[in-house]
Order: structure tokens, then C-alpha cells, then sequence
């Protein structure tokens, strides 16, 4: 076990990551979607974020996840409404890409931290501490946190209705 | 739980910083290489995941709470943007029956 989990766990997710965004099936994207996440998940579990890992796992698969296939299945995509991009765009996009990777790799191998993480207190991740910190620290951002999403609601409720004959 | 936590005990920084460096450049060409827009909301929540688990990494380096409230911050924010954008793709489905971006090209140049 040990270490090795790690690896084997990054491993999955690099892989259905990429499935994401290579499969040409729209539904095949977002299942692979939700498993990519689920991995995230293991390694909020590995961190010891246990309050990180409840909340991603409700809140990314249960309610992104589920309003993406709803919305997927609204839309009802046939095959031929996917068109791929030309082969130029996309050798330039995976060009782009990688400089990105090279670029970061290369900033962080001038950092020189390679320290293993340490969990030096166990219960930094719990929902006790974490409530605590949310609630005295973070009050004001929390509170207009609930604006935010108050706005959503009415905003996204405001777009997807449709509109009147009128105009 | 000690046995689960006992297994990220010698996992170096560095591997984390990679991981997410490599699912974040996922993300990135995923937005440049496809064309439905659905796929390129995908991507972008990709990108987040990457930033939130990068955020924890730290926080549980240097032992402090503050990075994980900011993953729950962003966590908010990426459901109150998935709403949005999806209500957004929605309408642009309705009034073109496509969800491909190059349709929407009337702000290009």
C-alpha cells in the first residue's frame, strides 16, 4: 500500500482525464467525467480532507455531474452535430499545450521543494476545524458566497427561459 | 483512518505540483482542441479540480486550514458558473440547434 496508492490513483486520473476530453461521445465524456472525479476524491481522502471529500463527492458528482447528462440529454446531440476540428487546430492547440506543461514543469523544478507532505496535524481537514475556521476567519466571504449563488439561480433561471413572441 | 493517512506519508510536494500540472494542461487543450461547447465546459471544470487538489496538497504541507476553505469557495463557484454557462449553452441550442462554438464567430476580429 503506502506510497504506491498515490501513483496508482494519479495514474487513473491522467488517464480518464485525457479520456475526457478524447472520446468523441458527448455522454462518454461526462461519464468519464464523473469517474475523473471520483479519483479526486480518493485523493482528498488520502489528504485527510474528509470535509473536501464529502463535499466534492456530493457536489461535483451528484450536482454538476447530474446537470450536465440532464442538460446533455435536453439537447439530444446526434453524431453528426460533433464536429472535430481540423488536424492543423488541434496539432496547434496540443503544441500550445505542452509549452504550457514544459513552462510550469521547468518553474517548479527551479523551486527545489521536493519535501514529502507530512500530515502534521491529523485533524486539519475535519468538518470541526474547518467549521471553525469558516465560521470566524472566513465569515464574510461565506456570507457573500450565498449571494453568488443566489445569483446564479435567478441568473441562470432568467436565460434558459424562453423568451416571448413578442420580440 | 490511520492506515489511510499513513499511506500520503513520503509522497514528495513535487508529485502533487505535477499531477496538477499535467491535469491542468489536460484541461487546456481540451478548451483549444474541441469544438462543442459542452466538452469546453468540461475541460474547464477539469482545470478546477486540478487547482482545488493543488490548493489541498498545500494545505496540508504547511499545515493550514485556510487552503481548504478556498476549496470550498471554489467549489461554490463552480456550481453557481456551471448553472450559468449551462443555461447559456441551452439558449444558444435553442437558437442555432448546435452547441459548436465556430457558429458563434459574429465577435471574432
Amino acid at each position: 500500500m503506502s506510497v504506491s496508492l498515490f501513483y496508482l490513483v494519479a495514474f487513473l486520473s491522467i488517464f480518464f482525464s485525457l479520456m475526457v476530453i478524447l472520446t468523441k461521445n458527448p455522454i462518454h465524456s461526462v461519464l468519464y467525467l464523473i469517474v475523473t472525479f471520483f479519483t479526486f476524491t480518493i485523493h482528498y481522502i488520502l489528504l485527510n480532507a474528509q470535509f473536501l471529500a464529502i463535499v466534492n463527492f456530493i457536489v461535483y458528482m451528484g450536482a454538476i455531474m447530474v446537470l450536465f447528462l440532464f442538460v446533455l440529454m435536453l439537447l439530444n446531440l446526434d453524431k453528426d452535430s460533433e464536429p472535430m476540428k481540423s488536424n492543423f487546430v488541434k496539432i496547434a492547440g496540443l503544441i500550445a499545450g505542452l509549452c504550457l506543461l514544459i513552462t510550469l514543469i521547468g518553474s517548479m523544478k527551479s523551486l527545489n521543494i521536493s519535501d514529502p507532505v507530512i500530515l502534521k496535524d491529523p485533524d486539519i481537514g475535519l468538518v470541526k476545524n474547518l467549521g471553525k475556521v469558516l465560521f470566524s476567519e472566513f465569515l464574510l466571504p461565506f456570507e457573500i458566497s450565498s449571494i453568488l449563488l443566489l445569483t446564479a439561480m435567478v441568473g441562470a433561471v432568467l436565460i434558459a427561459k424562453r423568451e416571448p413572441k413578442t420580440t | 483512518m490511520d492506515t489511510v493517512t499513513q499511506a500520503i506519508q513520503g509522497v514528495p510536494l513535487n508529485h502533487y505540483i505535477l499531477l496538477s500540472a499535467v491535469i491542468f494542461t489536460i484541461g487546456v487543450i481540451g478548451v483549444l482542441i474541441r469544438r462543442n461547447a459542452i466538452i469546453i465546459f468540461m475541460s474547464i471544470e477539469l482545470m478546477l479540480n486540478a487547482v482545488n487538489l493543488l490548493l489541498t496538497a498545500f494545505s496540508v504541507y504547511h499545515n493550514d486550514a485556510s487552503g481548504q476553505v478556498f476549496v470550498f469557495f471554489i467549489m461554490a463557484l463552480a456550481a453557481a458558473e456551471v448553472a450559468v454557462g449551462l443555461a447559456i449553452i441551452v439558449m444558444i441550442f435553442r437558437n442555432t440547434s448546435s452547441t459548436d462554438i465556430n457558429i458563434l464567430n459574429k465577435l471574432k476580429w
